[in-house]
């Protein structure tokens, strides 16, 4: 996992509420047996035609709107539980999104790949579509230490959640598995008085 | 002063990292072929073997063919993924029920019918439907690939605990409403978000009175309002289902077992962080109309005002606001999946067509949830009633709800499905879901269109 600690990005809009998995990657693209070309994938549909030619009107078909972060509406990433969704986001780039509510399977599977997503108020996001509407070169500041994220176009700063866990594994580019492992003697005492099943 | 919740995650809670998550253990995981390659992987690369292999069960259901599964799959790069899960399964030595075996099946239909999955378990599974299991009193909630590489490698996960919310249907349902009718019901009001950061326990006497299958349904849908889980406290229903099922405990281990599961229930002043209350008698047959599972209404009632931001799910289905959906054409019917593959779904689809015939616009896919619940619907003898009327049966697997296999409703088609998600795609490119219960659905295959099971009326 590669760590984050301040970021300064142009950002790819996607002013839509309710993206389920479903679009970030269809099902037809789950048989893969590993992470890595989920990028390749990455809204699918919405990307490309029939044809497998691409949609000029979707925003990441549009060289004007580049970065490392993905701003999106509010309910972003419900439905179904695929990590897929995180790899392809992981892979295509990004490395933070910025929403007003993310589903929570979703936001799990972003933090397990190193993809940090952050949660700001209705009008803070509002402001930074309305600021890439302007600019598309608009950029966005995440300092993870103070956790603030600043909209750089009008100088709005919001503070965001993370707990301090998941913030040391982003901060030092740890990973869950690294520090379950270390607790196996604690799981096995566990089991001394948990055996129901 | 605890709920059920509290007291099955605080009995499952191993540490709780200081300012962090708390580590919760795992009494049973799922793996099905779509989810777990990675996660196996994972263990490869960091030489890893599995830590408790007698509490994962494999089996593979999102990619199988539901015609001619004694021949290998066609697809090459699917056949290859369930080929992943048997080599996986073999490796590293955990319980496989491959496709064609007596206890395949979809996996939130097998768990529960064979005592997998049993009352004050925590339960998880690649997979948002897992929440289904929740039905016989137990936490279970859908993981991604980095989380089943967490359990097969400790037994355990990292999670926030949830927030509680409980929701209490009073009253009786109405004739001909169906689980699916309260679910869609029930997401309708919360919309596919309202109970984000929530663990739901269903309570009050319309949940009381659902079947254990109704109740399976149930807890299927809670992902689909944003849900990690649904809970329902065991009662006789949970432990009549239970009994005698090949994985529950026997003999004096059930007296047991039993006499600790009815101490799982909320306490009389269990606190909530949200509760709802709501009437069972105002819940009618549902549909949807649009491309969430929150885009729901009564099968009789008029597209509401969704405002602009539903106007893409309108134009995608090319359903207008204001427009009745009573006697519109359909072109496929779906009966089958985590939502209503079961026995009881089956039994109230054939009831309805029984003496009927299929119509011949419609396209019908009638896939049982697993080789149990096609057993028992030919011992029913349901399967000559439906193929007089007109139908074929299918075999079992996830097939049209996601469409990974060959069974995919083709661009701009109509589907009645008894599914459970209506998004863009998700049942084939360009395809249109109508989700619905089986009495719905029974009556649009035989009909052709869309109509009110209770009155069979096609028109206003």
């Amino acid at each position: 996992m590669k760590a984050i600690t301040l970021l300064t990005s142009t950002c790819v809009p996607l002013p839509l509420e309710n993206v389920d998995t479903d679009q970030i990657i269809p099902a037809r693209f789950l048989k893969t047996t590993e992470k890595a070309g989920c990028g390749n994938n990455l809204f699918r549909d919405w990307r490309y035609d029939k044809n497998n030619q691409p949609i000029p009107d979707f925003v990441l078909n549009n060289p004007n709107y580049k970065g490392e972060i993905l701003v999106t509406g509010r309910n972003f990433g419900s439905g179904s539980s695929r990590e897929h969704a995180a790899w392809a986001i992981a892979e295509y780039g990004f490395r933070v999104i910025v929403s007003s509510f993310f589903a929570d399977i979703f936001k799990n599977n972003a933090m397990n790949n190193g993809l940090l997503p952050i949660v700001v108020s209705e009008p803070f996001l509002s402001d930074i579509f309305a600021a890439i509407a302007s600019d598309n070169n608009a950029t966005l500041s995440i300092d993870l230490v103070n956790q603030t994220i600043i909209n750089n176009a009008s100088g709005a700063t919001e503070t965001f959640s993370i707990n301090a866990y998941k913030k040391e594994c982003f901060l030092n580019g740890l990973d869950d598995i690294d520090y379950l492992l270390a607790r196996k003697k604690e799981i096995e005492q566990f089991e001394k008085k948990h055996n129901r099943y | 002063m605890n709920t059920i919740f509290d007291k099955i995650w605080d009995a499952h809670t191993v540490a709780i990292v200081p300012d962090g998550p708390t580590q919760l253990y795992i009494d049973r995981m799922y793996c099905h072929e779509v989810t777990s390659p990675q996660a196996f992987d994972g263990l490869r690369a960091r030489r890893l073997s599995v830590f408790r292999p007698e509490k994962i069960i494999c089996m593979p259901d999102h990619n199988i063919p539901t015609l001619n599964q004694d021949k290998p799959i066609r697809d090459e790069i699917a056949r290859r993924q369930v080929e992943t899960l048997y080599k996986n399964a073999e490796d590293f030595g955990l319980t496989c029920y491959p496709i064609g075996h007596k206890k395949n099946g979809i996996i939130h239909v097998v768990g529960p019918e064979n005592g997998l999955s049993l009352p004050g378990m925590t339960i998880v599974c690649g997979d948002s439907h897992t929440s289904t299991h929740g039905a016989v009193g137990a936490i279970a909630f859908g993981i991604g690939t980095s989380e089943v590489e967490m359990v097969l490698a400790t037994q355990c996960i990292f999670q926030a605990k949830p927030k509680t919310m409980r929701i209490t249907i009073d009253g009786t349902l109405n004739e001909g409403v169906t689980a699916k009718d309260m679910a869609l019901y029930l997401i309708s009001k919360l919309t596919t978000g309202g109970a984000t950061g929530y663990f739901v326990e269903y309570a009050g006497e319309a949940v009381r009175n659902l079947s254990m299958e109704g109740r399976l349904t149930l807890c299927n849908l809670s992902i689909e309002m944003g849900a990690r889980g649904g809970i329902i406290a065991p009662d006789e229903t949970t432990f009549n289902y239970l009994k005698d099922k090949e994985f529950a405990p026997k003999g004096a281990q059930w007296d047991a077992a039993v006499n600790y599961w009815k101490t799982l229930k909320s306490d009389d002043d269990a606190v909530f962080d949200k509760e709802l209350h709501f009437d069972a008698a105002d819940i009618e047959s549902m549909i949807t109309y649009g491309t969430n599972p929150g885009m729901a209404m009564p099968v009789n009632s008029t597209i509401p005002d969704v405002g602009e931001i539903g106007q893409k799910a309108l134009a995608y289905m090319d359903f207008k606001i204001g427009e009745k959906l009573l006697g519109k054409k359909i072109d496929y019917v779906f009966l089958g999946s985590c939502t209503n593959g079961r026995i009881e779904d089956f039994r109230l689809f054939a009831n309805y067509v029984k003496g009927k015939k299929k119509a011949e616009n419609v396209i019908a896919w009638l896939v049982p949830g697993s080789w149990a619940v096609e057993k028992q619907l030919r011992e029913e003898g349901l399967d000559k009633i439906l193929i007089k009327a007109g139908f074929e049966l299918r075999q079992p697997g996830c097939s049209a709800c996601l469409a990974m296999n060959e069974d995919k409703v083709p661009a701009g088609k109509y589907v009645v499905s008894t599914s459970n998600r209506n998004f863009e795609g998700r049942q084939g490119p360009g395809a249109r879901t109508i989700l619905a219960g089986a009495l719905v659905a029974a009556a649009a295959a035989v009909n052709g269109f869309i109509t009110d099971p209770r009155t069979n009326r096609q028109k206003s």
